[in-house]
């Protein structure tokens, strides 16, 4: 390490002193995400053929995420869907579908393992929350429409004010989360 | 009121005073140090405490008075408490005898508190007991690491203190004095110091890093090597009192480079021309140059990384030692024998030296730093190594 070195390492640290940080100011400034970050889950629906009424299910209650789930995070229950209202296109659903917020490590292997494209990760990454109990998320936290984390929305209704979400997303989302309206 | 009471409040206030600008310094210092390190980093630093992050020293003092002090069951209680004060108070003593303005310039007062004949010596001797309260510090915890890390950052600290000493030399046997303020007349009429004793100032400046044990020679706070050396059992306000001291030593450290290589009080004489007597307003000058080597020290620590430690003390022994020693002895002969030549030479002599050692740098370095020279000497002796 000659001096020289030492004076051209100066001139850089010097250089950078005039520079625009890169600091994203968090809470006022909002992130900017990948497009493939894997958030909050998702349970998606198949497009409504019925105007006014939401589509079908895409869950079908087989339990193959649950299976996957290397930290066992997901826990599903299958009912027998009624013919007259089938809420699923299969011959079952899911009637209780819960995720363990602080088990999951978002690694997406219950993604992979879906078969019908039903669960799907997310971009949403604010949930941080004062319980342990309330990091179970069930259906109501997931299904598409839903907008925001449960930790997101009672801060919205505590503050009388709609639901901010925590990212920006600059591609768009991603097509799998089709019925999922991002800001 | 006799006329030695009078005296006696005036210096005392003035102690106080003092001290109190030092300490205000030092919290703002830490929000200063934060924010140039986080722009040099691009990144944007704390600006939440109050507008753009002013309010943060005062979020941090309360934090530390008011955090639990833990109690060490093996420590030594009395010198526990007393390390951190022995090294707040030998770095907030020394400050006071520097003069910051010409003799009644500071409302009638002098603008030093204490003006004494062996100034220079006085100072280095404070500063340098503030390693007894790292030592001190660093033994009293009752633990192995914090021994370990006072013993390192006592010889530390003795090594580049011989550095810092022997590089004044040179400057105090061509002023002739030891007092502060026959040091910055002298500079006012020969002109400043660093023109002549320019190779001195780069081993000061070295020596100074190594002393206030600021980046790249922060050893006593590696935590890397020895969980965080002689501070491991120290929170609190005790923490506190030694990072002050750090802060406060390396605010000394730059006064007294300003004093002694760089005109100290006295600022540049052509601005007389526009405001007449500004290069004598007390305080201002002084401060200036402070804040440029605050800056400096700042932008060191956000450049380059920390030494080893035998590459430490390897430098220090084997290059600034010598250096040191060279120049006093340069300075010496010099003085003795060719003083008709004015003093011109000595000054183009030290910036020879300077050139040489920026040039040759790459060439001295296996004197401190012999990569892997070490390891193939032992792995040739090992049978059947290669």
């Amino acid at each position: 390490m000659g001096v020289l070195e030492i004076g051209r390492g100066m001139g850089v640290t010097l250089s950078k002193l005039f520079q625009k940080p890169v600091t994203v100011s968090y809470p006022e400034q909002r992130a900017t995400i990948q497009p493939r970050f894997r958030g909050r889950h998702v349970l998606t629906r198949h497009p409504s053929n019925k105007p006014g009424e939401p589509g079908l299910e895409k869950c079908i209650g087989c339990s193959l995420c649950a299976a996957a789930c290397p930290a066992y995070a997901i826990y599903v229950e299958a009912a027998e869907n009624d013919p007259a209202h089938p809420t699923s296109p299969g011959e079952r659903y899911a009637s209780v579908y819960e995720i363990n917020m602080l088990r999951c490590i978002f690694c997406g292997m219950c993604e992979e393992a879906c078969p019908t494209g039903a669960v799907v990760m997310g971009n949403e990454f604010e949930m941080a929350d004062y319980r342990y109990r309330d990091f179970v998320y069930s259906k109501e936290d997931m299904l598409v429409g839903v907008t925001g984390s449960v930790p997101q929305r009672r801060e919205a209704a505590r503050k009388g004010k709609p639901v901010r979400l925590g990212f920006q997303v600059p591609d768009g989302v991603r097509p799998e989360l089709e019925g999922v309206k991002y800001e | 009121m006799p006329h030695w009471l009078i005296e006696v409040i005036v210096v005392l206030l003035k102690g106080v005073g003092v001290a109190f600008a030092l300490l205000t310094t030092f919290a703002y210092m830490t929000l200063v140090e934060r924010r140039l390190l986080a722009r040099m980093q691009i990144r944007l630093g704390p600006n939440r405490v109050g507008p753009g992050g002013l309010l943060q020293p005062l979020a941090d003092a309360i934090k530390s008075i008011f955090k639990e002090d833990l109690r060490i069951t093996r420590a030594d209680q009395l010198v526990y408490t007393l390390a951190p004060l022995i090294a707040i108070t030998c770095a907030l003593a020394a400050f006071g005898g520097l003069p910051a303005g010409p003799p009644n310039s500071f409302f009638g007062a002098n603008p030093w508190v204490y003006s004494l004949d062996v100034g220079v010596l006085a100072l280095l001797a404070l500063t340098s007991m503030g390693v007894y309260g790292i030592f001190l510090g660093g033994w009293a915890s009752g633990s192995k690491y914090p021994l370990l890390g006072g013993l390192r950052s006592a010889a530390q600290i003795i090594s580049y203190e011989l550095g810092m000493g022997l590089s004044l030399l040179g400057l105090l046997m061509l002023v002739g004095s030891t007092s502060f303020r026959d040091i910055v007349a002298w500079q006012g009429a020969h002109g400043w110091m660093i023109v002549f004793q320019s190779l001195a100032f780069v081993t000061f400046l070295i020596s100074s890093f190594a002393e206030t044990n600021r980046t790249p020679f922060d050893l006593p706070e590696a935590e890397q090597e020895l969980v965080a050396g002689y501070l491991t059992e120290y929170s609190a306000i005790k923490w506190a009192l030694f990072q002050m001291a750090e802060y406060v030593n390396m605010i000394t450290a730059s006064a007294l480079m300003s004093t002694l290589f760089f005109g100290g009080y006295k600022g540049p004489q052509f601005l007389n021309a526009l405001i007449p007597g500004i290069s004598e307003w007390p305080f201002i000058w002084l401060i200036l140059k402070i804040a440029v080597f605050l800056f400096v020290f700042i932008w060191v620590r956000a450049t380059l990384p920390r030494l080893r430690y035998d590459q430490l003390m390897r430098f220090g022994w084997k290059l600034l030692f010598p250096l040191a020693l060279g120049n006093t002895m340069f300075v010496a002969f010099y003085l003795a024998y060719l003083k008709s030549w004015g003093l011109w030479p000595l000054g183009v002599v030290s910036l020879l030296g300077v050139v040489a050692l920026i040039a040759g740098s790459d060439r001295v370095r296996p004197l401190w730093n012999q990569p892997g020279v070490r390891i193939t000497d032992e792995a040739a002796r090992l049978p059947g190594g290669d």
